[in-house]
């Protein structure tokens, strides 16, 4: 049995080092003075401060930011209106076939997903004249569609350890529906639709396919800026950013995650 | 519990914004994709010929073309990148399951106020950007990169080994890209089996591994297709991990599709393969539901 245990512990460490190992040498490597990423040429932050003069990669890093903003934020609303509304209403027909549609886009390839959706953009423009031009309206309306899937999978899940009871309370005492929304549903949702946002938030922060296809002349996330400089050979000024991103997601998600595992209905419906 | 009539009303309501977006942005573009894939290539901007055409007499003509399709069917390029979809995802799915499994099962078996950091351990990678982290191997599998430093400091090989641009190399990407999604669904299952059938197959005198073949195994089937199905199908449609670390000779759907777009402009036949690479995923979730089907206890 112990011999089990052994072989059990080993591959935990393997499999986590694996995991690991990249992430640490990316990080490692970003403090190396030399231009040759993974020859080791002394400590340097020499890579962090061309970072802050690269006028490209702070243009990128600003529109991504803005894209995955505003995604976020359309995402949530519409996320969070259909799994309310899936979990509410009586229409069976409607809940499969919507139930459907939602999970599409969680299993639909991103190369396709961005393909079709610039073939719609291009469809509507020569017939409607909308959207002109491609850029960063483009991108954030293809990201709100498979953002929006994610944050109704979030808002669900957390949904299902809850019942109306409270709300129809609410309404019995005679809060209008939106009060009762507001009041009553609302806070006990708000981790998930927290946790839904920054999860919308990276999803976008981090797409390249996508956005290739639906981006147009003058708009360069920084996915899109990152691949078309490490496509060729290493960067050092990528590993500097590399480590800054990584830095950043991870303290991000390490909120999400607290913000998650605090929440009361969690504990509520788990027995 | 009864529900005032208007809550129906309410629920429908909040269902139409979501509904009419995925109708609009996600089944449309699906439906144009495919119209596209039937149009004739042309030498313009947009690169694609209409399907309904009025001539100069004023007479509607029909310009559907199956000729993109036929072309995919009689270039081997295609279903060299088919057979390559399908056999990379397919083994790294089963590598990720190698590794994962284990993973897992020493998750449920650690004491329980670890359970939660190491799952989270497990997890937390994913949520870093992929691209960079597809790009930390290019580093580590390069010529002077820390495998082949490794690899040389130990004696195991005196020249420097070709790991990048190679199949191994995507095998590698993928089995990391998508560790996490295996498991997650692994250790959901395996947290949930009865000890106290392990302890009654030993009472009856069954070795460890015979208990595990015999019990374990078969009740984390489902979790099993689980997490085969969660690296398998987004692996099929993989581009980025192909093109980053994988060499020329690498054909998966998704690479080829980004080529013939991006490279040679080719949007019919680009969409021609989406519908092709969909009719492939729509078989592999098909395939999924079959098995779940099947697992589900009756």
């Amino acid at each position: 049995m112990s011999s089990a245990r052994r072989f059990q512990r080993a591959a935990l460490l393997l499999g986590l080092s694996f995991l690991y190992l990249p992430i640490v040498s990316l990080v490692f490597y970003s403090f190396n003075a030399s231009k040759l990423v993974s020859v080791w040429g002394g400590f340097s932050t020499r890579w962090y401060g061309e970072l802050l003069h690269d006028r490209a990669i702070l243009e990128a890093a600003w529109l991504s930011l803005r894209i995955a903003a505003v995604n976020a934020t359309c995402a949530v609303v519409l996320g969070t209106a259909a799994a309310l509304g899936l979990a509410r209403t009586p229409w069976l027909g409607g809940r499969a076939l919507l139930r459907g549609l939602v999970g599409a886009p969680l299993v639909m390839p991103e190369v396709i997903m961005g393909l079709s959706t610039l073939l719609l953009f291009v469809a509507l423009e020569s017939a409607i004249g909308w959207p002109a031009g491609r850029g960063l309206l483009t991108i954030t309306l293809a990201h709100i569609t498979f953002s929006m899937a994610f944050v109704t999978l979030v808002v669900q899940s957390r949904l299902a350890g809850q019942d109306h009871a409270l709300e129809d309370a609410a309404m019995d005492l005679g809060a209008s529906p939106l009060v009762a929304f507001l009041t009553v549903t609302l806070p006990l949702l708000a981790p998930a639709v927290i946790a839904g946002w920054l999860l919308a938030f990276t999803l976008s922060l981090d797409d390249l396919v996508i956005a290739s296809f639906v981006s147009g002349p003058g708009a360069t996330t920084l996915p899109m800026l990152i691949y078309s400089r490490v496509r060729l050979g290493l960067s050092p000024e990528v590993n500097a950013l590399a480590a800054v991103v990584i830095g950043l997601a991870m303290s991000v998600i390490g909120l999400a995650g607290w913000l998650l595992s605090r929440s009361p209905g969690q504990e509520r419906g788990r027995d | 519990m009864t529900r005032a009539p208007g809550a129906a009303r309410r629920a429908r309501l909040l269902l139409l914004p979501p509904y009419l977006w995925l109708l609009v942005f996600f089944c449309l573009p699906c439906l144009i994709a495919f119209k596209i894939s039937l149009a004739e290539q042309l030498i313009a901007q947009p690169p694609y010929g209409p399907l309904i055409d009025f001539g100069d007499a004023g007479r509607m003509q029909i310009r559907a073309t199956l000729e993109h399709y036929r072309f995919l069917l009689a270039d081997d390029l295609y279903w060299r990148a088919l057979l390559g979809s399908v056999r990379i995802a397919g083994v790294s799915a089963l590598l990720c399951l190698l590794l994962g499994y284990p993973m897992a099962y020493a998750i449920t078996r650690a004491p329980r106020v670890w359970r939660l950091p190491l799952l989270m351990a497990v997890v937390l990678p994913f949520w870093t950007s992929f691209l960079l982290r597809v790009y930390a191997w290019m580093g580590l599998l390069g010529r002077d990169g820390l495998v082949n430093q490794l690899l040389q400091w130990s004696g195991l090989s005196d020249t420097p080994l070709v790991l990048l641009r190679t199949e191994a190399a995507v095998y590698l990407g993928i089995v990391y890209a998508y560790l996490p999604f295996m498991v997650l669904p692994l250790y959901a299952n395996l947290e949930k089996h009865d000890r106290s059938l392990l302890a009654a197959a030993a009472d009856l005198g069954a070795t460890p591994l015979r208990a595990f073949l015999t019990v374990t195994l078969p009740l984390s089937l489902p979790g099993i297709s689980a997490g085969l199905a969660l690296v398998f199908i987004p692996a099929l449609g993989e581009f980025v991990i192909p093109d980053l670390l994988g060499g020329p000779d690498t054909l998966m759907l998704g690479k080829v599709l980004w080529d013939e777009f991006f490279g040679n402009r080719a949007w019919p036949l680009a969409a021609a393969v989406a519908t092709a690479m969909l009719l492939l995923v729509a078989a592999a979730v098909a395939v999924r539901a079959c098995v779940e089907r099947m697992l589900r206890p009756s």
